[in-house]
């Protein structure tokens, strides 16, 4: 009899977590892009990371990136290296990350296609310094994948990323990150 | 046994909302992913001699190197600065191992073409490899008029060859030293009882002093009973700094020619006599 009720409440256990897995559960991705861009009159430089690994739980909210500084794709090799080497020192900080939340995650019906719009906000770390970033999300449903994209703008200064004078006018001081990534269900 | 159960379900739902900021990801440090080491070295070369680097795919580092007159020329010389050997010449990236190189040095009036490829990279992780290895093949020609016009003097005997195999290591985020054993070939020699093979080793050093500077030693060690008495072993240390697009070397060394069978072969001053130069390499890349 005992042996029936654990059965059954097994098969209801897995049965409530198939049916959260439809309206919620966790989203994934490995193959996340970021890209960062720099405008000056000089010089525009730009970089892509193709393989951001980011996931959101579609019941709480919470939303994280991992991006290593290596992945970043430069179209010249020589700025790929100096932007290892003196601006990120990815041997030491090889990586970045952002963990926080989707404050509207309750509108988002990842069931459902349609756009919806929320703010993510949480913090994002750059080398050794975490600061509070927050943008406009959108979020795509298309046939079960989550389309999320977002663009914001940081100061390289504000985490010590050291820009020599020589070099000041080609590095703007409003580097522009863009974030796309299409999530599918994890199961 | 419901009970258990249930409080064991629990205690899991708690510890999971617990749980640290990527719980989400598989942030998995121990995943198998190789780590390639770059920038041993700033450029590709140490100081006079070539360094393991490779220019990449489709780039052309142009070089303009000048080493000046001895500094124990005094005042009257500007320290060596009224005079000035030169070469000017530039590697090319055929792929980002794959170089192959010109120049052209005032040294005897000299032409020298290389081929260069990197064929071993340091890296840890899933692949593990403690060094760079890098081979390198020059051809030199010297078009300065014959010496002695009267004699038959053959084209071939113009001609003068380098082989080396460069291994470096980049031990710390500052440090990499280099190891370059090297063959000199030479067609023509001064005399019967000289050799036209000459077997060296040189050794090199680089130490960051920041993100854009670093200071470099090199030396060419010629394995004994080869060279004339009159010739010694090039010794340089250098400072280099780099700007983004350029990469600036200043030295100071006793080697007046800036091709490898100049260098490493032909160098009669002597340091502790204050025949010493002053010299620098502009290094500027261009992209196709």
């Amino acid at each position: 009899m005992k042996k029936i009720t654990i059965l059954t409440l097994a098969t209801i256990c897995f049965g409530m977590m198939a049916f959260t897995s439809h309206s919620g559960g966790i989203f994934k991705t490995n193959t996340g892009n970021i890209n960062f861009f720099s405008h000056t009159p000089i010089e525009d430089i730009t970089a892509d990371n193709h393989k951001v690994k980011t996931a959101f739980d579609a019941t709480s909210g919470k939303m994280q990136f991992s991006a290593l500084i290596k992945d970043f794709e430069f179209p010249k090799a020589l700025m790929q290296e100096h932007f290892n080497e003196n601006y990120m020192e990815s041997t030491t900080f090889p990586k970045s990350t952002f963990s926080g939340m989707i404050e509207n995650v309750a509108a988002i019906k990842t069931g459902e296609n349609g756009i919806y719009k929320s703010t993510v906000s949480g913090k994002l770390t750059i080398k050794d310094v975490t600061k509070d970033v927050s943008t406009e999300g959108t979020f795509t449903v298309k046939d079960g994948v989550v389309n999320a994209k977002t663009t914001f703008v940081i100061n390289p200064t504000d985490y010590n990323i050291e820009i020599p004078k020589s070099v000041a006018g080609k590095i703007s001081k409003e580097i522009k990150i863009t974030v796309d990534a299409d999530y599918r269900h994890a199961h | 046994m419901l009970r258990s159960t249930l409080i064991l379900f629990s205690i899991f739902t708690v510890y999971a909302g617990n749980s640290q900021t990527l719980d989400l990801l598989d942030d998995d440090e121990s995943s198998p992913t190789t780590e390639y080491t770059f920038a041993t070295f700033k450029t590709n070369r140490v100081v006079n001699g070539h360094s393991i680097e490779t220019v990449a795919k489709n780039e052309f580092d142009f070089k303009i190197s000048h080493r000046f007159g001895f500094l124990s020329g005094g005042p009257y010389d500007l320290f060596g600065l009224d005079q000035a050997t030169m070469r000017i010449g530039g590697d090319y990236g055929i792929t980002d191992n794959l170089n192959v190189g010109l120049g052209r040095s005032n040294v005897d009036k000299t032409y020298d073409g290389f081929i260069k490829y990197k064929f071993l990279k340091q890296s840890t992780g899933e692949k593990n490899m403690p060094v760079t290895a890098t081979w390198i093949s020059h051809v030199g020609m010297a078009t300065i008029k014959w010496t002695q016009p009267n004699r038959e003097n053959y084209i071939s005997s113009r001609m003068h060859y380098t082989h080396q195999l460069l291994v470096a290591r980049k031990f710390t985020e500052g440090l990499s030293i280099q190891l370059s054993p090297t063959l000199v070939h030479k067609n023509l020699v001064d005399s019967l009882s000289r050799p036209n093979d000459i077997l060296a080793i040189g050794a090199g050093l680089r130490q960051k002093l920041s993100h854009r500077t670093s200071i470099n030693l090199e030396y060419y060690y010629v394995l004994p009973n080869q060279l004339e008495t009159d010739k010694t072993k090039s010794l340089s240390i250098g400072f280099d700094i780099e700007t983004g697009g350029h990469v600036f070397q200043l030295f100071f060394t006793n080697g007046q020619a800036a091709f490898e069978k100049g260098f490493i072969t032909d160098t009669k001053a002597k340091w502790l006599d204050g025949d010493v130069r002053f010299g620098f390499n502009i290094a500027r890349v261009f992209n196709f």
